[in-house]
């Protein structure tokens, strides 16, 4: 079973369009979203969660057609969380969690109160007096608690403090010990994601540039240091992004398109996203 | 067993993880017929991807050190330890004739490489 399944799927705005997006997250795995500001994550999301319109294209969410009739009760299965997803405000926690617990027909209270104090959330506190931490971790838990199959979270972790960071990867690390969850994540602090994820996608001005294994994607490629004149001598298909420096320059490359006996290092997967960023603009 | 991964060693992280296995079951610390951590178990207390943890565990299997029963898990392959330390041994021989041959091709007979050995073994306690 797929987690999600992306079909050719597009959306027009004025000035901006998502192009022929297509991609498949096999069920138990995680996916990273990576990709700049305005490069299209948050509109993607929403076209996955249908929470906005596509313009053509298919979305498959847990086996069943995002336009389905079915899609309702797939909802139930689904826990979100939004960058924008305001929770409201003149509530405390414990408040908020009887909302939920109105909207999710599996709502568990008692799994609600242990991630309360796990996230060391207070109780009887109004969210409006939470910092901006404390709301994520919020969200986090009532998308947590209703024994969700899937999990699709817009940049939880960014703004936060790296130990907030930890602990949010941390518990999908344990969310997803159960191998009929998967989890989609968007955020553009790579390194969140770098071990975390199965899968990677890099969407680029609304166009995914690339989606692969992250295990795949991290042994394709790699970064040649050398002097500037011999980067001419490079075939021209391998080379993925440039950068000259005033004393050297580095090429993003693709490892079995090069002669092996050139001065390769491994890249992070930040690296690669920054040279294909770059390789499109050159 | 321990498992320390590291983002400044050369190899890709499932070689790591493999490495680790292997070091473990040719040691002994993992016996014959004993059960390894469930590859999602493992994936989620290093923090890697479960595919990458897969990938360790097809490559050992492929090697011989450890057989996967569907629906079970994976256990130490009850011919692996002894094939394995076999394979090891011979590698240390080899290592050591070419030892050998180095010291001869600058005038040392086998005692000196031996106490050069001895030496070397000293200090590495």
């Amino acid at each position: 079973m797929n987690a999600i399944e992306v079909r050719a799927l597009t959306k027009k705005y004025p000035g901006f369009e998502l192009r022929n997006v297509k991609f498949t997250l096999p069920e138990g795995c995680i996916m990273g979203l990576v990709g700049e500001n305005g490069a299209g994550k948050s509109t993607l999301i929403r076209l996955i969660l249908d929470a906005a319109g596509r313009d053509a294209g298919d979305v498959r969410v847990l086996d069943t057609d995002n336009r389905s009739s079915g899609f309702v009760k797939i909802k139930d299965d689904i826990g979100v969380v939004l960058d924008d997803a305001r929770l409201p405000d003149s509530l405390n926690a414990r408040q908020v969690g009887r909302v939920f617990g109105d909207i999710y027909s599996k709502w568990d209270g008692a799994v609600y109160e242990e991630y309360l104090k796990r996230l060391d959330l207070p109780e009887k506190k109004r969210v409006k007096d939470f910092s901006r931490g404390m709301k994520m971790k919020l969200a986090l838990a009532c998308a947590l608690s209703h024994d969700a199959r899937l999990l699709i979270l817009d940049e939880p972790t960014g703004g936060l403090d790296p130990v907030v960071r930890d602990e949010i990867l941390e518990i999908l690390e344990d969310f997803t010990r159960r191998e009929d969850r998967s989890v989609l994540i968007s955020s553009h602090i790579v390194s969140d994601l770098e071990k975390l994820c199965d899968y990677v996608g890099f969407l680029h001005k609304g166009e995914l540039l690339l989606f692969d294994e992250k295990d795949r994607i991290l042994e394709e490629y790699a970064l040649a240091r050398l002097p500037e004149e011999r980067l001419e001598a490079l075939p021209e298909e391998a080379v993925h992004g440039v950068r000259r420096g005033k004393y050297g320059a580095e090429a993003l490359v693709e490892r079995r398109l090069v002669r092996p006996d050139l001065n390769l290092e491994k890249p992070t997967l930040e690296d690669i996203i920054v040279f294909f960023a770059r390789g499109d603009k050159q | 067993m321990n498992i320390i991964l590291s983002n400044q060693d050369p190899r890709p992280i499932y070689e790591q993880v493999g490495e680790a296995i292997r070091a473990a079951i040719i040691s002994g610390e993992l016996g014959p017929g004993e059960a390894l951590p469930s590859i999602r178990g493992l994936a989620k207390d290093l923090r890697i991807s479960v595919i990458t943890t897969k990938r360790a565990f097809e490559d050992l299997e492929r090697e011989g050190y450890i057989s996967t029963v569907p629906g079970k898990g994976s256990f130490v392959a009850e011919t692996g330890a002894g094939m394995l330390r076999e394979r090891r041994l011979s590698e240390i021989e080899e290592h050591l004739r070419r030892a050998l041959a180095l010291g001869r091709s600058c005038g040392l007979d086998a005692a000196e490489v031996q106490n050069m050995l001895k030496i070397l073994s000293e200090e590495d306690i």
